[in-house]
């Protein structure tokens, strides 16, 4: 019985190990390809090793297409984007959950808009309008239009609903005013939500493509996903071991955002959205 | 429902304003002139506008190209949430037994959450690439034939699909990890005592419970199959080979800012508003919860 139990232990485990090969296989083969050169990737038949020239093709991917401004911007969009959103889904939420005003199922009706209406199903005349404003190319453009979050103001809504009414009635009795009770008692209780929503958006705008390539045409302005796309287009045949390093180089800050945040992400935002 | 209201009566307008303004400056207004220049022709890009009632969507159902675009992006959709569904919950089973290294496994598989579509994109064309992709190898040996997506259609409309779904795998795997933890224990222990195999257990019990999570998983696979891959066609197909890999979205955006036919795009623009608003409805009735867009 126990040999039994054990036996199915391991086949447990091995099924686990040979799953997360088969997902992770694209991007092992990415990270061996962007160690060679050129004409390492092409040789036959295709294989498992190393090259030696990691350094010389992550250091070409970065200078090709200038990757240190796209990072960056990349990262000023996806920062600024998710901090923003963060604020105005609490401030948002906070109005609807503790404040009983005309017009309040309306706004919540608006903000949930948002869910409704991404970029594809406007996307001409989002593009006229920015180009009345002056925006075309501009860090306004990659940000402002994102900037409400039905998801965000659920998500803190419901969390909202939580807090015991006891809470609210005490501090009122002491005199403490809503932005008082906003600061000191609700955002400190909401670290896990702050940081699930966080990654969601961060993770969701450094991935955004389609409306930086039609809203962004100088390379100042260019983020890191259009990078890719230029290593693509780069040379009359594909560089893959260069295309590739740009990838992982692309890749590594949502990772990063991901790995640090995944137990609050699971905590604050699944639980609480999935249910 | 919080009856503890504060009782300032400007504040919560401050609070909400916002969002609002963004939401009717950068959404509604927007959708409202897609609506609007619908029913519109003009020169490119808004000049000499001319009222053409419902020309634009007269044109487009009766375009062979829209048409077949439409079917193909549903045939993608389908196929990029039911794969994706399946081998998502087959994973979240198995990180969801008690085993050692349970964190580490779980991070391993849901990794490609924090993917892009262009980098699945990329990925999945170097995989496949016709002279060096590791996948045309292993074809190669098993089947004698040198398969190439850049001129085979349907080769290419298959690789979108396990890009497409491939990507969406973390974000599924969190979810169903999440509606299998919050099976009551009881249930299927005293299922275990009253002697279910493991097999009857899962169907007859754990599948019913997440039901909800399925649906609502079913639902935002179809979301993201339509509006989320762009970047994954643009860097891996553009589309091609002909018009193989041509989902709505990327007609959409071949119309407005490749071919300037503002009117087609407008009107496809609020033709895909349909289909959010149909799958939205859907998750509505069926499901009472929250939706996660971004």
């Amino acid at each position: 019985m126990a040999n039994r139990k054990k036996h199915k232990r391991i086949l447990l485990h091995i099924t686990i190990w040979i799953s997360i090969l088969i997902i992770c296989l694209p991007l092992i083969y990415a990270v061996i390809i962007s160690t060679r050169d050129l004409q390492g990737t092409f040789v036959s038949p295709p294989n498992l090793k190393f090259g030696s020239k990691a350094i010389e093709t992550y250091k070409k991917a970065w200078t090709t297409v200038n990757m240190g401004r796209l990072l960056i911007n990349s990262g000023i969009v996806a920062i600024t984007t998710s901090v923003v959103k963060i604020i105005l889904a609490i401030m948002a939420a906070f109005a609807v959950v503790f404040f009983d005003f005309r017009g309040k199922y309306v706004a919540f009706a608006a903000v949930f808009l948002t869910q409704l209406l991404p970029v594809p199903v406007k996307i001409v005349p989002t593009f006229e309008l920015m180009k009345a404003f002056n925006w075309v190319d501009s860090y306004y453009a990659l940000t402002f239009p994102y900037f409400a979050t039905a998801t965000g103001t659920f998500l803190f809504r419901q969390f909202f609903l939580t807090v015991p009414n006891d809470l609210v009635d005490a501090a009122r009795i002491d005199g403490c005013s809503p932005m008082t009770f906003l600061r000191k008692v609700l955002i400190p209780l909401s670290w896990n939500n702050i940081g699930a929503l966080f990654l969601v958006e961060f993770v969701y705008m450094w991935n955004r493509y389609l409306w930086p390539l039609i809203i962004t045409n100088s390379e100042e302005m260019r983020v890191a996903q259009i990078g890719i796309k230029m290593l693509m287009t780069t040379g009359s045949i594909n560089q893959w071991n260069i295309i590739m390093a740009g990838a992982i180089i692309t890749l590594i800050p949502p990772l990063i955002v991901l790995l640090i945040l995944q137990k609050t992400f699971i905590e604050g935002f699944v639980m609480r959205t999935g249910k | 429902m919080n009856e503890s209201y504060f009782k300032e009566k400007i504040l919560p307008y401050l609070l909400v304003l916002p969002s609002v303004l963004v939401i009717i400056i950068f959404l509604v207004y927007p959708f409202y002139e897609a609506f609007k220049l619908s029913f519109f022709q003009g020169g490119a890009w808004g000049t000499n506008q001319i009222f053409v009632g419902l020309e634009n969507y007269i044109n487009l159902f009766s375009s062979p190209k829209y048409l077949a675009s439409l079917g193909r992006t549903l045939l993608f959709a389908s196929l990029v949430t039911f794969i994706g569904l399946a081998i998502s919950l087959g994973l979240a089973v198995l990180l969801n037994q008690k085993i050692k290294g349970r964190l580490f496994y779980r991070t391993a598989i849901i990794w490609p959450y924090a993917l892009s579509a262009v980098i699945a994109g990329v990925l999945w064309a170097l995989l496949f690439d016709p002279s060096i992709g590791l996948i045309t190898y292993v074809v190669k040996v098993l089947t004698g034939i040198r398969i190439n997506w850049r001129t085979n259609g349907n080769l290419a409309f298959v690789i979108i699909t396990i890009a497409a779904a491939w990507r969406n795998i973390g974000y599924n795997v969190i979810f169903f990890m999440s509606a299998l933890q919050n099976i009551p224990k009881q249930v299927l222990e005293s299922a275990e005592i009253d002697g279910a195999s493991s097999f009857q257990s899962f169907f007859r019990i754990s599948i019913p419970l997440i039901t909800p999570t399925m649906f609502f998983l079913l639902i935002m696979n179809y979301l993201y199959a339509f509006f989320r891959t762009f970047g994954l066609v643009d860097v891996a197909t553009q589309g091609g080979p002909g018009t193989s890999t041509e989902i709505l979205t990327y007609k959409l955006y071949k119309d407005a800012f490749v071919f300037f036919d503002a009117g087609s795009a407008n009107a496809q623009s609020v033709l895909l508003f349909a289909f959010i608003v149909g799958f939205t409805y859907l998750q509505f009735k069926y499901t009472q919860r929250g939706v996660f867009y971004g």
